[in-house]
């Protein structure tokens, strides 16, 4: 027998209303017809600490898409000045004070790495909480269900809309819901443009109709994604179309946190706690109101348990926390819990699995838990397998800054001409044929001198830049761009000694003190018997 | 319900859900429906075949086929891109028309897009004779060195590509002959001469042989091939003291060709490529690196 929630519910227990609600996807329910229609959710709006944290990131996460394209960044005259740019006619990226040629897209490889290693790692430690907060799918399905609140009104006021009948009322109501849907997204398809090209100049082109084909279409089918995503599919895309929540399952373990209902203090939830504590059986905290029910913008019943449909939003954490104060209970009914601790803490309640759950046996007389009971501990974070994600993600991180710090700016490639392989001139010396490419990678006009180390009687002849053989050539490199020389190398016939010799292109920027250099072969057909 | 549905009226007892009536060794087939999106996809693909037949080639003919309402021809779109990237190049290949090679070499956007163009011309019309890294062969001279029969500056390999060699069609033709020395000189001379002209380069079988060939070569050879057998590019007369041997190598070769001589043929481009594609393959050829 539990005195002390029997008591507290005589006093609070008529203040909580019960909202009529069941889950859209109840769990092991047999002989469900696989093609059934979709059960139409209507989130109650939450209240509390998550939702504030929600509207916080979902504020940053937009802010940063919408606004980033916009950010000016100056890199002199020979570079756009975006911030950050894909300028995929140009095969440039720029982002703020960096710029990536497309052979450096393995920094974006690295940085993608880190974001799967990230995920991971927030996955172990926090659960779902990419889900539950900062997916695009969430963040927008949560912006529209803002918008349809604001129009149409709270769960009930919506509910009715939706079953009454057609009139002015609420044709005028749809049709400002869905143009405002639409405005949202054709600015989130908009946005999108705007990474790749400059935003002022394509914004004006695009409202003048002189923007590319291509920049009209993306923006109509992000336009269409967004729309029907984000408005009306919801929460089937993240049940039915996404694969991170079947592969989620792998990366939580029994110190992962999850949005779990404490059954351990709950059950046996009852609406009659007054009447059942009366005749002495036990009673739990939940006084099964369905408010967590009510809120879930996935239309779950947290009280299932764990589940693949359940994104972690915690707004049910909030729901039930603002029930706990109303029937003056402690908060975390319904908590972030590892699964450790819910195991532990149900096996005093049941007494290990032997009885159905008594709440009374996790509660001092006084109605504080016992001290048995296991609470959740920050140090649980810190364990091998979130370490050792950690430490990945860190070693891929510190390898992309030294990558990022220690590379060139000025390169040479050489390619050999293959057909033919080498030449015989008419005074008996043998010339090579070479493609030297010239990469001035920063955005200013450059003079890059090339020069030979090895083959030491051997001379270069470029075409288009002199006639006159040499071994050291001054060449003006445009910024930002690469320069294909042909260069023919010719060896004397005295000085000829073997079929294959090794040599280097030397580029070097003396003003910037930058070299790099290239291997290559010099091909004869052997020395002259 | 589902009893009268199915012709057989069997219902898997597990799941509820019909069967097709099929059964191998007692295992039955569940006759689930398609999913809706299924079906509707399906029905589009063929709504979307019915409109295609009727706007595209769709349905073979005996000796043709449908030609739809669009009337729409792979050929005469391929047609129309290559007519437009022809319309896109007009500028230039008029430019490349009005101007001198001279011009065309010293302009970049020019003489990039004569190499180009020309290398284009060349893997078409030339790598069957000069290979396709135009190094040549036996017979069939190397375009990459600087040795040049008939010339190696711009205006003389245009000459060359235009009006061909030994082209009997063509009356600009380069035209030469290197008489049959057979009936004009002793074995023993012609095998004197071979030996002196491999001492030009290298070293003889019989040194002893080149001083007399010295003298049969001032008095047989050297109206065409020159005084130090350098050659004469007036007449395409090979320049025999250089290290490239167009046809033969060694003296017995070297003694073959004196006796009886062979020719090589080049057919005339100019009337069959144009003036402009002509002018493109000098370019091309002249910056293979040989150029003069």
């Amino acid at each position: 027998m539990n005195l002390y929630t029997a008591s507290h519910l005589e006093q609070n227990g008529s203040s909580v209303e019960r909202i009529d609600v069941q889950s859209a996807h109840p769990p092991g329910k047999p002989h469900q017809p696989l093609y059934e229609k979709r059960k139409k959710i209507f989130p109650k709006k939450a209240e509390g600490q998550f939702r504030r944290f929600k509207w916080l990131v979902m504020l940053i996460t937009l802010g940063i898409y919408y606004l980033t394209p916009w950010v000016r960044w100056d890199r002199g005259p020979f570079a756009p000045d975006q911030a950050v740019l894909v300028d995929l006619a140009g095969r440039r990226f720029y982002f703020f004070f960096i710029e990536i040629w497309p052979q450096e897209f393995f920094f974006v490889a690295g940085l993608l790495v880190m974001a799967g290693f990230g995920l991971f790692l927030v996955t172990s430690a926090v659960g779902r909480a990419w889900c539950g907060y900062a997916c695009p799918q969430t963040v927008w399905v949560d912006l529209f269900l803002a918008v349809e609140h604001f129009i149409e009104g709270d769960r009930n006021a919506r509910i009715k809309l939706d079953a009454a009948p057609w009139s002015f009322g609420k044709l005028w109501k749809r049709v400002v819901k869905h143009s405002i849907w639409l405005l949202i997204a054709v600015a989130t398809g908009g946005a999108w443009i705007f990474y790749f090209a400059d935003a002022p100049s394509l914004a004006f082109d695009f409202v003048t109709g002189q923007a590319a084909m291509v920049a009209y279409s993306t923006v109509a089918t992000l336009t269409a994604t967004t729309y029907v995503l984000g408005g009306l599919m919801r929460e089937q895309v993240c049940i039915y179309m996404c694969p991170w929540p079947r592969i989620q399952g792998a990366m939580l373990d029994e110190h992962s946190l999850v949005v779990t209902y404490n059954d351990w203090r709950g059950e046996p939830r009852s609406r009659h706690a007054k009447k059942a504590a009366a005749t002495g059986q036990p009673v739990g905290d939940c006084v099964d109101c369905n408010a967590c029910v009510a809120v879930c913008p996935m239309g779950i019943d947290i009280r299932d348990g764990q589940q693949l449909a359940c994104i972690t939003c915690a707004l049910c954490i909030d729901a039930c926390d603002s029930v706990m104060d109303k029937i003056g209970k402690p908060r975390g009914l319904i908590a972030y819990a590892t699964l450790e601790e819910y195991d532990h803490n149900m096996y005093i309640a049941t007494s290990g699995g032997t009885t159905a759950i008594d709440p009374g046996k996790v509660r001092n007389t006084d109605g504080s838990f016992i001290d048995a009971m296991r609470h959740f501990n920050w140090k649980i974070i810190l364990r091998f397998r979130t370490l050792l994600y950690f430490g990945v993600w860190a070693l891929v991180g510190l390898g992309l800054v030294y990558a990022l710090l220690s590379r060139d700016r000025l390169e040479v490639n050489v390619l050999h001409d293959r057909n033919p392989q080498f030449v015989l001139e008419s005074d008996g010396s043998i010339r090579n044929g070479f493609t030297v490419r010239l990469l001035n990678m920063i955005p200013e006009p450059r003079t890059i001198l090339l020069s030979m180390e090895g083959l030491p009687e051997a001379t270069m002849k470029i075409t288009g830049v002199t006639d006159l053989p040499g071994r050291l050539f001054a060449i003006q490199v445009e910024p930002d761009k690469t320069l294909a020389l042909k260069v023919f190398v010719t060896l004397p016939k005295d000085a000829i000694s073997a079929e294959a010799t090794d040599f280097r292109f030397i580029a070097e920027d003396r003003s910037s003190h930058e070299k790099d250099s290239h291997p290559a072969v010099f091909n004869t057909p052997g020395p002259r018997k | 319900m589902a009893d009268q549905l199915t012709p057989n009226g069997h219902i898997d007892e597990v799941s509820g859900v019909e069967t097709t009536g099929h059964e191998w060794d007692g295992i039955r087939e569940l006759n689930n429906p398609m999913p809706r999106w299924w079906v509707l996809c399906f029905y589009a693909t063929i709504i979307w075949a019915i409109g295609y037949c009727v706007l595209y080639p769709a349905w073979p003919l005996i000796n043709d086929a449908t030609r739809g309402v669009l009337g729409f021809s792979s050929r005469a779109e391929f047609a129309a891109d290559m007519n437009a990237a022809k319309v896109a190049q007009s500028a230039v290949v008029e430019k490349i028309t009005a101007s001198s090679l001279q011009e065309i070499a010293a302009d970049p956007q020019l003489s990039q897009f004569a190499t180009a163009a020309g290398a284009a011309a060349f893997r078409v019309n030339c790598t069957p004779c000069h290979g396709s890294g135009a190094a040549g062969g036996q017979g069939y001279p190397n375009l990459n060195d600087n040795d040049w029969l008939w010339g190696g500056n711009l205006d003389q390999i245009y000459q060359t590509v235009a009006h061909g060699i030994r082209d009997p069609a063509d009356p600009e033709t380069r035209i030469s002959e290197m008489p049959a020395f057979a009936d004009m000189l002793k074995p023993n001379e012609v095998r004197e001469i071979a030996a002196y002209v491999v001492s030009l380069t290298g070293t003889p079988r019989d040194p002893a042989m080149a001083t007399p060939g010295k003298q049969l070569f001032a008095d047989n050879c050297a109206s065409c091939h020159g005084e130090k057998a350098e050659g004469n590019r007036d007449m395409g007369a090979p320049d025999l003291a250089d290290a490239i041997w167009l046809k033969v190598d060694g003296e017995a070769g070297i003694a073959r060709q004196i006796l009886a001589p062979r020719h090589g043929v080049m057919p005339a481009w100019n009337a069959r490529l144009g003036d402009v594609a002509v002018k493109q393959l000098a370019v091309y050829i002249h910056s293979l690196g040989g150029g003069e």
